[in-house]
């Protein structure tokens, strides 16, 4: 009973079969999120109604928001199978690791980036040390930390045991930071900028961000497969079935 | 295997080892004091302008000062195989690294610590501020050795690891930086300072905590690596 609940545990574990399993997913995974995205970004970007005071300078928050959202879970996702590696010794989620680090990094980027666009028209400044904004500041310099922890080790088993690490030390660390941030932000500025939350907007302006979030959580996935995969493909080369299926593909073109 | 469990054993022989070199102890300090005399003469001499400046530059030097001494921790017993003996030795590895830890900060942290109210003096830091600092210092530099031996853990075996020690532990130390120099800060604006320091006081207990179990683990991978 036992053996039987754990066996495809065992078996998720193994590269071999997540790249094939994916292989059927892919497909399915793409169409989804390009249909979500398309579909949320023509109805945020041209059918949702106006803010209010805003006027359409808001409608980056259909950009703004899923990034900044996709940048945390990223961040646990990234340290949570790093931590599985750990414990288990899987090599999978190693990769998955490595993988979820440079997709994170963009994604906390995007979020930046778009904030400061955003915060021009709207508060009048590209950059405002407002508390979310350094909170996700601190998030990239994590992210970047374990980026450069990894790209010095030469060995590859050291770098992702030190990163899981590092990433681990990150996930006590990261809710310390953001009630940090928070309260730094409460002793030294007056609460007089504030972001439309999401929970007072028109429902007409939500629908179409909710099927972005969900869109960006499609893509976020399909991209993590997609780096996996690669990295599989990379760190396996030298076993058979990998090269079977180079040879295969060969034979194709 | 004694009752501490090797924490004592390597807590005296890192004391005696810096009592034995005694000039690699002054040189955190004199950084302390060198960046301090910068500030004066990059921004302005004024007091009130300076007395402004103090909380959060006295908190930012103290940081660096504490980084700059981190990342030989473990890089001398790294190199000269002590920790190679450490880590097969019988006892847990995190009351030894505890051990080194608490060294270090009574190494670096306490006499920073202890030479801060002349910094506060040159800065024009109000009087009422001077106990919320060092206490705040005392607490908070022992954070900070703490979080900074998991970064020197985890780049001791790469060959340039100053610069990315640094990196790594530079987003972890923001928390004790805000909540540091917000004592201080707190005292000058005739606020209750107690709390930022309680705060303190909390995310040192996490840190005791878990920071040795942390660097137990780098430590372990260092030697395969």
């Amino acid at each position: 009973m036992l053996n039987m609940q754990w066996t495809w545990f065992h078996r998720l574990g193994s590269p071999r079969w997540f790249y094939q399993k994916t292989q059927r997913w892919l497909p399915w995974l793409s169409a989804i999120t390009a249909v979500l995205l398309l579909v949320g970004l023509v109805w945020g970007l041209a059918f949702a109604p106006q803010d209010a005071k805003q006027g359409n300078s808001f409608r980056i928050i259909y950009l703004h928001v899923p990034a900044s959202f996709l940048a945390l879970v990223g961040y646990y996702i990234m340290a949570i199978s790093g931590a599985v590696g750990l414990i288990w010794r899987i090599k999978l989620s190693f990769m998955v690791m490595k993988s979820a680090a440079p997709i994170g990094a963009a994604l906390t980027f995007v979020a930046l980036f778009t904030g400061a666009v955003w915060g021009k028209p709207t508060w009048g400044a590209y950059w405002v040390w407002d508390a979310r904004i350094t909170s996700m500041l601190i998030l990239l310099f994590l992210y970047l930390g374990i980026l450069a922890l990894r790209y010095t080790f030469s060995v590859s088993e050291a770098s992702d045991r030190a990163s899981a690490i590092l990433g681990l030390v990150g996930t006590v660390n990261v809710p310390i930071i953001y009630k940090s941030v928070d309260w730094w932000q409460t002793l030294h500025q007056p609460a007089t900028i504030k972001l439309t939350g999401a929970p007072s907007m028109h429902p007409d302006m939500f629908a179409p961000l909710l099927l972005m979030i969900i869109g960006f959580y499609g893509f976020y996935f399909l991209t993590l497969m997609l780096f996996t995969r690669a990295e599989i493909l990379h760190r396996e080369r030298k076993a058979s079935w990998v090269r079977e299926l180079v040879s295969k593909k060969r034979a194709e073109v | 295997m004694n009752m501490t469990g090797g924490f004592r054993d390597h807590l005296w022989r890192d004391l005696l080892l810096a009592y034995r070199r005694r000039g690699d102890l002054v040189k955190p300090l004199m950084f302390f004091l060198m960046v301090s005399t910068l500030v004066p003469l990059a921004i302005a001499p004024e007091p009130e302008r300076l007395a402004k400046l103090a909380p959060g530059m006295i908190w930012i030097m103290a940081l660096l000062a504490t980084l700059l001494s981190i990342e030989s921790l473990f890089s001398d017993d790294f190199r000269d195989g002590s920790l190679e003996q450490m880590l097969i030795s019988p006892d847990l590895l995190v009351m030894p690294v505890l051990g080194k830890m608490t060294a270090h900060w009574l190494v670096i942290g306490v006499p920073l610590t202890l030479i801060s109210p002349l910094i506060g003096l040159w800065f024009s830091l109000p009087m009422v501020a001077l106990l919320p600092m060092i206490l705040s210092l005392a607490v908070g530099t022992a954070l900070l050795s703490f979080i900074g031996a998991v970064g020197a853990a985890l780049t001791l075996p790469l060959r340039q690891g100053g610069v990315l020690l640094t990196l790594l532990v530079m987003p972890l130390y923001m928390p004790v930086l805000i909540f540091g120099s917000a004592t201080i800060q707190s005292a000058v604006d005739g606020l209750i300072w107690f709390n930022p320091l309680l705060v303190l006081v909390a995310l040192l207990a996490i840190a005791v905590a878990l920071c040795p179990l942390a660097t137990a683990a780098a430590l372990r991978l260092a030697k395969n690596a």
